[in-house]
């Protein structure tokens, strides 16, 4: 897969952050927070909503993941952390980890989906899926982690399919 | 959060009723009914995901999962699911394409 570096620019209104303790439980508390600040701005409609909310939830789970990889010098129980800001037709969600780090172009390219080899995977579907759903997409380095930030516009007819 | 799991058996195949989210939170129950139905000798099933609201590529593993351990005895995974935002989910992973998805459970054991 070939590693997407599109930058983002920074939030335009004020920032909603949450520290979520990493746990799989906390996944649908993001989602929560997101679709209820999406059903506040009268541009995005239920099905962006429904991409915003399956966005976060794919970036909360890989957070979370990586953070509970147990991987040297990672600290299990350090907060993931989610910020939401709306402002200018335009959401920007960002989700946090320290999760030691992680580099989009060493992902592991799977194989198309209908391709029988490709269900030898039950995972990989995710980082694609948020690939399409959001309009802005950038993995940064942060302090002991990634930080990947999501920006969103209104309406995306997202009529493509995962590669 | 809740998942609720109900297995039923239609027409020679093992009807799996989901309702709830089905994320990285839930989705490890959905993955030990259907592995303990596989271990049962069933390997036609049905998984009715009406009452679903919500699934991510976690949710979507585990039905990937499910259908090669049933292929591997000539067996079948099929979905029921008539919510665009769900069957969306599938199409735009391609994964409608692989599955056969159904607008009921009667469709789905006759189909």
């Amino acid at each position: 897969m070939e590693a997407e570096q599109v930058s983002v620019a920074e939030a335009a209104g004020e920032v909603v952050e949450l520290e979520l303790p990493p746990r799989p439980e906390v996944v649908a508390v993001a989602r929560l927070v997101v679709g209820a600040l999406a059903a506040v701005d009268p541009l995005f409609d239920e099905e962006r909503g429904a991409d915003l909310r399956l966005a976060v939830s794919e970036a909360c789970t890989n957070a979370i993941q990586a953070q509970l990889s147990a991987r040297v010098g990672v600290d299990p129980r350090a907060p993931i952390v989610l910020r939401c800001s709306v402002g200018e037709g335009r959401i920007l969600l960002s989700v946090q980890d320290h999760g030691g780090g992680f580099d989009p172009s060493g992902l592991e390219a799977h194989p198309e989906v209908t391709d029988p080899a490709r269900l030898e995977h039950e995972g990989g579907l995710g980082i694609p899926l948020i690939r399409l759903l959001a309009d802005e997409l950038e993995f940064r380095p942060t302090p002991g982690g990634t930080t990947v930030v999501m920006g969103f516009g209104p309406r995306l007819a997202v009529d493509r399919v995962v590669s | 959060m809740d998942l609720r799991l109900d297995v039923s058996e239609q027409a020679g195949w093992s009807v799996l009723q989901v309702g709830g989210e089905i994320d990285v939170a839930t989705a490890p129950r959905l993955r030990e009914h259907l592995i303990k139905l596989v271990n049962d000798q069933r390997f036609a099933i049905v998984v009715d995901l009406e009452d679903v609201d919500f699934i991510d590529s976690t949710g979507l593993g585990v039905l990937i999962g499910a259908r090669k351990r049933v292929r591997l005895h000539d067996g079948d995974v099929k979905l029921v699911c008539t919510e665009p935002r769900i069957v969306k989910v599938f199409e735009i992973t391609g994964l409608d394409q692989v599955f056969q998805i159904h607008p009921s459970i009667d469709a789905a054991v006759a189909g």
